[in-house]
């Protein structure tokens, strides 16, 4: 049974990330930063997708397991895409975008790859889609992750002034750091709780409120100095 | 150990991307200047507004009606302001120098404050010039 904190939460699962994209067409960088805005109105549609496939036949059902596990493979890869783009932003002047759509496939490629050589090794004697495409999904956030921690080491050594993109990386980073604490701590301590139910539904919320923030309230000329938010310089520097 | 470990480096990761946003938020505030008025109200005589005066600063900010577009930066900020003071209370005595960066980090939040101030000062005084020229 859906109780009213689950509800309120799942709607806003929906909203939330709607409203970046109506934030980034108000404030004109829809296609600017158009991977980000695909993953965002993905996350909307088959967060509301989920929603129907719940009511109609249940929590439990197979028909919510599949589409649960296959939508978030989609998001995971949306997201690589989006992390994808961000690269391109931050290495736009280098003339290397082209390399970077060569990399991000082959990566994405090689991932896939090295997730059926796990299956396939693994002492399982049958492996079924659903488990290969929840497997993608995990090892794709992992490098997603990592991506994002080297991303933001070339924002800080290329001394990338854009506050749009500044904000867009940390906020990203943000994300994926609490997710991976949130996971860590779950494996440290097992078993269902109030806690774990909540916490990712929550967690899930700031990537949207910050992407929303940033491209409404931050103009796209708006410059920074580097050095001035790195969390390792001081504030004099 | 392995989630352990997962998990001190995903706090890390956390901390400093959180710190880097939420500068990056500050940065956009710190080019502003304050009205005489806002000067006036907080007592501020120049740039400088310290870092004890934050939570002051904060409840002024409050009493002022909300244009509505500012509550998550705020929000942020006072998350990254309790940050900086319980980093700042643990590294009194092992560390000074990074205690005295601590403390200039939440000067800088303190002057966010004071300007989130001033904005909610100059809506309000739109409001009310809309409000007089309504009648």
């Amino acid at each position: 049974m859906l109780g009213s904190v689950d509800f309120v939460l799942w709607m806003l699962g929906a909203f939330l990330p709607a409203g970046v994209v109506v934030c980034a067409c108000k404030g004109r960088v829809f296609f600017r930063y158009f991977p980000l805005n695909l993953y965002m109105l993905a996350a909307a549609l088959l967060t509301a997708g989920r929603f129907v496939i719940f009511w109609k036949y249940g929590f439990l059902s197979l028909e919510y397991r599949y589409f649960y596990f296959y939508s978030d493979a989609i998001l995971t890869i949306c997201l690589y895409f989006a992390l994808m783009g961000l690269y391109s932003h931050v290495f736009q002047e280098m003339g290397v975008n082209r390399y970077l759509r060569v990399g991000a496939m082959l990566l994405l490629a090689l991932t896939s790859w090295f997730t059926w050589q796990v299956l396939v090794n693994s002492s399982a004697s049958f492996i079924s889609k659903t488990r290969f495409v929840v497997e993608l999904s995990q090892n794709l956030y992992f490098v997603g992750l990592v991506l994002t921690y080297l991303l933001w080491g070339a924002v800080m050594k290329l001394r990338e002034t854009r506050t749009q993109v500044i904000q867009l990386v940390s906020a990203l980073g943000v994300y994926f750091s609490a997710f991976a604490a949130n996971y860590s701590l779950h494996l440290l301590s097992p078993g269902h709780s109030t806690v774990w139910t909540y916490l990712p539904q929550v967690l899930a919320m700031w990537l949207p409120l910050a992407w929303a923030y940033t491209f409404a309230k931050v103009p796209e000329e708006a410059r920074i100095a580097t050095a001035r938010v790195a969390a390792t310089q001081g504030h004099d520097q | 150990m392995i989630a352990a470990l997962i998990f001190v480096i995903a706090i890390a990761g956390f901390l400093q991307f959180f710190v880097s946003y939420c500068r990056s938020l500050i940065a956009a505030y710190e080019r502003v200047d304050l009205s005489d008025q806002a000067r006036e109200v907080t007592g501020i005589s120049n740039r400088h507004v310290a870092g004890q005066d934050f939570e002051r600063l904060l409840q002024l900010v409050r009493m002022c009606p909300e244009p509505g577009d500012d509550g998550r930066e705020i929000g942020a900020v006072r998350t990254y302001f309790g940050l900086l003071t319980i980093a700042r209370a643990a590294f009194r005595k092992i560390a000074p120098a990074l205690e005295r960066r601590m403390e200039r980090e939440r000067q800088s939040c303190a002057y966010f404050a004071a300007v989130a101030l001033d904005r909610r000062i100059a809506h309000s005084r739109g409001l009310m010039a809309s409000q007089l020229s309504e009648h």
